[in-house]
């Protein structure tokens, strides 16, 4: 296709991406380093009955002035990024001079915001992302092998808590799980403790929104690796067999291997997705014990103050920590593709 | 398919696999199946204190109204609570969210499949990387321009957004598609004197409607679960379905108005159980298009 012709095939798309997610970033980046003005103070002079005073009043015209000749703010630098609501490098240092050990040091850490978010969705990708991945292949080993009428039907079902929209799925579980709701009710009674209440326990918290996306991604790899072991080579596994092979041997030596490039993939996409999670814990109402790079900034922007800049500055460090996490797929396509070209 | 001794389940295995289904099957659909029966109750039956049987049964829905089943839930939401309207706006964001963005995704996903230039590459990788970015980092970028230009608040704003943040994946999706449709189809039409534009319309359309329709429910899907974008983009009144359920949350003190929230959640999962129980197919040679070809 000549250049020209694509560009006039491309252009809608590239357009629309150009506009609404290259400029954004653009925008973001440069909001970042800027914070609101100040409000304009001025000194008047009140004469009363019992002398003059000096009073400091808001001089609201020459504010809404101000702001409305720079709308961007007045130009901060990384002040933003070095705050206590970001990075807070002056507190971590603090910390680092005065925490004897490494554990009381992390867990003063974890009162920062920034960190506190950093920490649950680190954390939440790494749980989540291999259990998706083992349960998604655990469930396709095992429905592969159901009769081929009920397959249907079995994937049917799997295939809600992936498809409803994140805040309603974990809406619907946290109803669930709530003390007065069935599940929550069926934990007490295993527990013994007629007041267990999983809202109130960080340890808990974090247990259930993993859970929720456990739940929630699972049907993907699911669908995934089932489509994947449909072309496992019958002939390979044949040879298998007549080699002695057992079936936990044919699986390990000969299907997994069948289903890595898959793997790849699901862990993949499941990273992309699983770093910017955020609708669980408006959903599960948990903010109080388990934030995200996500939330943080969603909250920022929310409410009457909509903290523009600092919103901005959190979107920037996440955009660097999807950066990070890409950054090793980035370099093996790079790879692939410069040895194909050779 | 004749299955040989050697390869034939023993019972106990055969069982273990059986049950491991049974109760993956009970943890995905039996949330679903509790709260559309308890979306029929009150709220001190749907959340009991005393016993948790009475979510079943319903014995002070039955108090109340006289019957075990009641239609409060969803009345207050539908009508008290106007979700009608979130509906509406849904509908209308999702329509044009599909058309626009399959119209546009088409266009690029041809043009990247035909060309064999360098630059498709680079194309490619921005639009994984713009992909992999969480849609609400973009939004506070959104936020004071459209402040500035008066475009918050209204539903063509959210609908180009949408469309822009959907197309790196339809792109994708449709790429792959289109590099399955063999080249000597436009070869040949070119041949016989079509402009590229000539081809794709008269030879590419007619046959590319499977991976249109597979794409355009990935499309409808991102729409419709979208929550972050709508939140932050849509005045009050023109809020779609997701933003409209999480505004309930925030005023379900009153007795009741949970109820009010069950409900519009059931309302707006029916929808997507019936599309998977028609499209379940496409949904699942949609999902596996990326991942057999990556």
């Amino acid at each position: 296709m000549k250049h020209r012709t694509f560009f006039w095939f491309f252009l809608p798309t590239g357009l629309a991406m150009l506009l609404f997610i290259a400029l954004p970033i653009i925008s973001v980046v440069t909001q970042s380093l800027y914070a609101p003005h100040e409000a304009v103070l001025s000194i008047v002079e009140n004469c009363g009955p019992f002398g003059c005073k000096e009073e400091t009043t808001v001089d609201q015209a020459a504010t809404e002035a101000l702001r409305a000749a720079e709308p961007l703010g007045r130009f901060v630098g990384l002040e933003i990024y070095l705050d206590r609501g970001h990075l807070a490098v002056q507190e971590v240092s603090q910390l680092w001079a005065s925490e004897p050990t490494w554990s009381s040091f992390f867990s003063r850490l974890g009162n920062l915001p920034f960190y506190r978010a950093m920490s649950f969705t680190v954390t939440y990708v790494a749980v989540v992302t291999p259990m998706v991945i083992i349960l998604g292949l655990m469930i396709a080993l095992a429905v592969n092998s159901l009769h081929r009428h009920l397959k249907g039907l079995v994937i049917f079902f799997s295939l809600l808590p992936f498809i409803v929209p994140p805040l309603i799925g974990s809406l619907i579980l946290f109803w669930m799980v709530d003390s007065r709701g069935v599940f929550g009710t069926f934990l007490q009674y295993l527990s013994g403790d007629p007041n267990l209440s999983l809202k109130a326990s960080t340890a808990l918290t974090w247990i259930m929104l993993m859970v929720y996306g456990i739940w929630h991604s699972a049907p993907f790899a699911f669908v995934i690796f089932y489509a994947g072991l449909q072309t496992v080579p019958q002939d390979t596994i044949e040879s298998a067999v007549i080699d002695g092979a057992s079936r936990w041997e044919q699986t390990r030596y000969v299907v997994i291997p069948h289903l890595m490039p898959l793997v790849t993939f699901v862990a993949l996409i499941q990273l992309m997705d699983n770093f910017r999670v955020f609708e669980p814990i408006v959903g599960f109402k948990s903010e109080a014990h388990a934030t995200s790079l996500s939330w943080i900034i969603f909250n920022d922007l929310g409410g009457e103050t909509r903290l523009l800049s600092s919103a901005a500055t959190t979107s920037v460090l996440t955009i660097l920590g999807v950066a990070i996490l890409l950054s090793p797929v980035l370099v093996r396509t790079w790879r692939d593709f410069n040895a194909k070209a050779h | 398919m004749s299955t040989s001794l050697a390869r034939r389940q023993p019972l106990g295995l055969r069982i273990a696999l059986y049950a491991f289904v049974v109760i993956w099957l009970i943890l995905a659909a039996f949330p679903f199946l509790w709260t559309l029966w308890g979306s029929f109750k009150v709220e001190l039956d749907f959340f009991s204190l005393s016993n948790w049987t009475d979510a079943l049964t319903g014995p002070r829905t039955e108090a109340v109204y006289g019957k075990p089943f009641t239609g409060a839930g969803y009345e207050g939401a539908w009508v008290q609570e106007e979700f009608w309207r979130a509906v509406l706006n849904t509908s209308i964001v999702c329509f044009c969210v599909v058309c626009i963005s399959l119209t546009f995704g088409t266009l690029g996903g041809y043009a990247l499949s035909r060309s064999g230039y360098k630059y498709v590459f680079w194309l490619l990788i921005i639009a994984l990387i713009f992909r992999a970015l969480p849609q609400i980092t973009l939004v506070s970028g959104y936020l004071q321009p459209f402040f500035a230009w008066n475009l918050w608040g209204i539903l063509p704003t959210t609908i180009i957004v949408l469309v822009a943040i959907n197309q790196p994946f339809t792109l994708w999706m449709l790429h792959s598609f289109f590099t399955k449709i063999p080249i000597e189809l436009d070869e040949s039409a070119k041949v016989d004197g079509c402009t590229q534009f000539q081809a794709f319309r008269h030879v590419i359309i007619p046959v590319m409607w499977p991976g249109v329709i597979t794409t355009g429910l990935f499309s409808f899907l991102l729409a419709y679960n979208d929550f972050a974008v709508a939140a932050m983009l849509l005045s009050e009144e023109n809020r779609t379905m997701v933003p409209a359920i999480a505004a309930f949350l925030g005023t379900t003190q009153t007795e009741g108005n949970v109820m009010f929230a069950v409900a519009a959640v059931v309302s707006a999962t029916a929808p997507l159980f019936v599309l998977v129980m028609f499209f379940q197919r496409q949904i699942v040679s949609g999902l596996t298009a990326g991942a057999v070809k990556g």
